[in-house]
């Protein structure tokens, strides 16, 4: 089987790439990038006015199955994420049960064989349960196929214990993600602290509980020469505490999700549940220093945070509702739409972001469309808008804060190892 | 000026034309209650369901009052005793009172926002009674109609509104209509019940009682709620009564004819004194008076801003 897209703006920041080529596809891996590839392909795609890059890297997502296959699961989650654009996706290991053992985590790898439809890595819990007391088999674990640590939707609050994880990950090689959370601070908060929150008459989550435990994990990472990698950046204060940590030397990356560059805490006014997240909707002034550390390199990354919940778990009482909202059917374009059309990042930088960088952070050969690489590949019309609307989400849940947005870029195919798993 | 809302959920909401609308019906509506036969056929045939999840009794009955006066059909729901003990959520029960083709629902929920989100849920009338920490507007409307009778206007006065302003939804109302009117608000109390931003909506802040009360035409007194647990935060009765309460001792430092106002319930001798409570410039049984006027008038328009909305275009 080889395929051949022909004529579109290919853009490879690591191969210093930007440039009308062609493509051609063989055997599940890319074994030719050069101008007017002439071959008698068995298929062919037009990629003019198009850019072709490498498939997203999203490292931060939650496919929610074993447990809760109500709101997604591997099937639904990874066809939601080759219609965004996304070929490889970090798990996060807050499942029921959470991957924090051998047995779950084989669990886990079964049902990716069976049924996912793009390269899902995995993450494993630092703690037992997620429960921040005692610490997961984290050599075990990596045999099992982890690719990095995490207690996402929670942060482990016993420094000790933190830092011993910091040290067994640098034994096993194993990245440390940190959900950056102080719950001393936030407590029960649901919005970001200040005017908004006075005005709804919700509780607020300062600046301060996110930007104090960011801190102390770049402070772990120092002491124990461990890289770490801070999980969706949203204020101004963990953009500058990054930005100097990365000067002073320590190995510290971060990621920031397409809400936190494309809505401020505007966005809650109306009690809309589905601009509830976690971190909140935060500042306009955040939003400008977190699209200013997208653009001067401080936030590595772009994930989407994609976190599903069913209707029920969100039509209720704004303080009742869960945290999250799905990312993955829309991060490209929300990318494009402030980052591109905003004139933050160019299409290299924007690329690097969403695929070179994360795949470099995990340490794995994606991100790019060097020969002899895995055919990973999205083909994205750049111009072509189109309205987020409930109805046309394929993941199962439907909690997007972007539904009757007009975005810009459409994803018309997706290709990952070769194979074509998404065709608008 | 026509009303076009088929809900009522804050003042934030309302444009000053508005507010003046629900202050004139207001004013048409309060006479009813000193006639013999205390009842106008305006809501006849209409149904209001009377849908409280928190404890209530003056508001309630307040409404209830203000809709029987109007030849309304009243039914009362407490959600403790109702299917929502059986796990039914918010948007279902609204629904479910939808079916039954009630006309208005109002509503009292302990969860910001919960008056919002059922009135985009269902497409009868929804009145907010009060939501959490976030709005009461028919509270604030008496205040300010009550206010209004006593001194013939808003714009211009200097309003104080002392105590928890960072968990009231009845000081939050006021400081936006107030403000929409063109009233001055100082707002007064312990730094630690004053939530952040709150004079980007109009207000002055003051930790200090006499200069809160120094020019003040009137004084709103909210009620202290100690039972409320915010952990450490929270000042004891016997500091705030003596730094915050309002006093005979204090009063004298203020205009000599300030008005008093309370939502209710009072705490006698925690935000205010029963000697204050109870003095001539106390107009707290005015309010209440007042609310059954105010109440009529917003049940009344919302009923016609629905009206108005099912209206087949041309």
């Amino acid at each position: 089987m080889n395929l051949l897209i022909k004529g579109g703006r290919v853009v490879d920041p690591i191969n210093n790439l930007d440039d009308i080529l062609d493509i051609l596809v063989e055997d599940n891996k890319i074994s030719k990038v050069a101008k007017n590839i002439e071959v008698n392909a068995k298929q062919v795609i037009d990629a003019k006015d198009k850019i072709v890059m490498p498939g997203i890297v999203d490292m931060h997502v939650h496919l929610r199955e074993p447990g809760r296959e109500d709101k997604e699961t591997i099937a639904s989650g990874t066809k939601a994420a080759a219609k965004g654009g996304v070929t490889s996706i970090l798990a996060m290991p807050n499942t029921t049960p959470a991957i924090d053992s051998k047995e779950s985590a084989s669990l886990l790898k079964d049902i990716i064989k069976n049924s996912a439809l793009i390269n899902i890595f995995i993450a494993a819990a630092i703690t037992r349960g997620r429960l921040g007391q005692e610490l997961t088999d984290i050599a075990t674990l990596k045999k099992e196929g982890a690719m990095a640590i995490s207690d996402d939707g929670s942060s482990v609050d016993d420094d000790n214990l933190m830092q011993e994880a910091f040290r067994k990950a640098k034994e096993q090689g194993l990245l440390v993600v940190c959900h950056s959370e102080d719950k001393s601070l936030s407590r029960q908060g649901v919005v970001n602290l200040g005017f908004i929150s006075t005005r709804l008459g919700l509780r607020g989550i300062s600046n301060e509980s996110e930007y104090k435990r960011v801190s102390r994990d770049i402070q772990l990472a120092k002491k124990t020469e461990t890289p770490v990698h801070i999980s969706h950046v949203s204020c101004k204060e963990s953009v500058d505490l990054i930005t100097k940590a990365k000067a002073g030397g320590i190995k510290v990356t971060s990621e920031t999700a397409p809400h936190y560059f494309s809505l401020a805490e505007e966005a809650v006014l109306g009690f809309d549940t589905n601009t509830k997240v976690n971190p909140p909707l935060r500042s306009k002034e955040d939003l400008r220093a977190i699209r200013q550390g997208l653009k001067d390199g401080t936030i590595d990354a772009i994930a989407s945070d994609h976190a599903p919940h069913t209707e029920s778990e969100k039509e209720v009482e704004f303080e009742r509702a869960e945290f999250g909202a799905i990312g993955l059917e829309t991060e490209l374009s929300v990318s494009i739409t402030e980052l591109i059309k905003g004139g933050i990042l160019d299409w290299t930088a924007l690329v690097q972001k969403l695929a070179s960088n994360p795949a470099k952070i995990l340490g794995i050969d994606k991100g790019t469309l060097g020969v002899g690489k895995d055919a990973d590949i999205v083909i994205v019309d750049p111009q072509k808008n189109w309205v987020v609307k409930k109805e046309n989400f394929v993941s199962r849940s439907k909690n997007s804060p972007f539904i009757g947005r007009s975005l810009c870029g459409v994803v018309e195919y997706t290709i990952c190892g070769g194979k074509i798993v998404y065709q608008a | 000026m026509v009303w076009a809302r088929k809900d009522l959920l804050g003042l934030e909401d309302l444009n000053k034309e508005e507010i003046e609308l629900i202050l004139a019906t207001a004013e048409s509506f309060k006479e009813v209650s000193s006639r013999e036969i205390k009842k106008v056929p305006a809501l006849r045939g209409k149904t209001v369901v009377n849908l409280f999840y928190e404890p209530s009794t003056r508001t309630r009955v307040s409404f209830e009052v203000a809709a029987k006066r109007l030849s309304a059909d009243v039914i009362n729901i407490a959600a403790q005793e109702s299917s929502v003990r059986k796990g039914e959520t918010l948007i279902d029960t609204g629904r479910n009172i939808e079916a039954l083709k009630a006309d208005i629902i109002v509503i009292r929920h302990n969860a910001s926002g919960a008056a919002t989100m059922l009135a985009r849920r269902v497409g009868i009338c929804v009145v907010n009674a009060g939501d959490g920490w976030h709005e009461h507007p028919t509270q604030a409307l008496l205040d300010i109609f009550t206010l209004k009778e006593r001194l013939g206007r808003i714009e211009g006065l200097n309003v104080a509104i002392v105590g928890d302003i960072a968990h009231s939804r009845v000081a939050r109302s006021n400081i936006w209509g107030l403000t929409k009117l063109g009233a001055k608000v100082t707002i007064c109390a312990p730094a630690m019940l004053i939530p952040p931003g709150i004079e980007e909506m109009g207000c002055k802040i003051t930790y200090n009682i006499d200069d809160a009360l120094r020019h003040a035409d009137a004084v709103n007194v909210l009620r202290m709620q100690f039972e409320r647990d915010e952990g450490n935060a929270f000042p004891q009765q016997l500091e705030y009564f003596k730094n915050f309460g309002i006093t005979k001792e204090r009063l004298e430092k203020a205009k000599k004819d300030i008005i008093i106002m309370h939502p209710g319930p009072i705490n006698r001798g925690i935000e205010i004194s029963s000697e204050v409570a109870d003095c001539s410039n106390s107009v707290i049984l005015e309010q209440v008076t007042n609310g059954i006027a105010v109440r009529m008038a917003v049940l009344f328009l919302v009923a016609q801003g629905l009206e108005k909305k099912n209206e087949p275009l041309n």
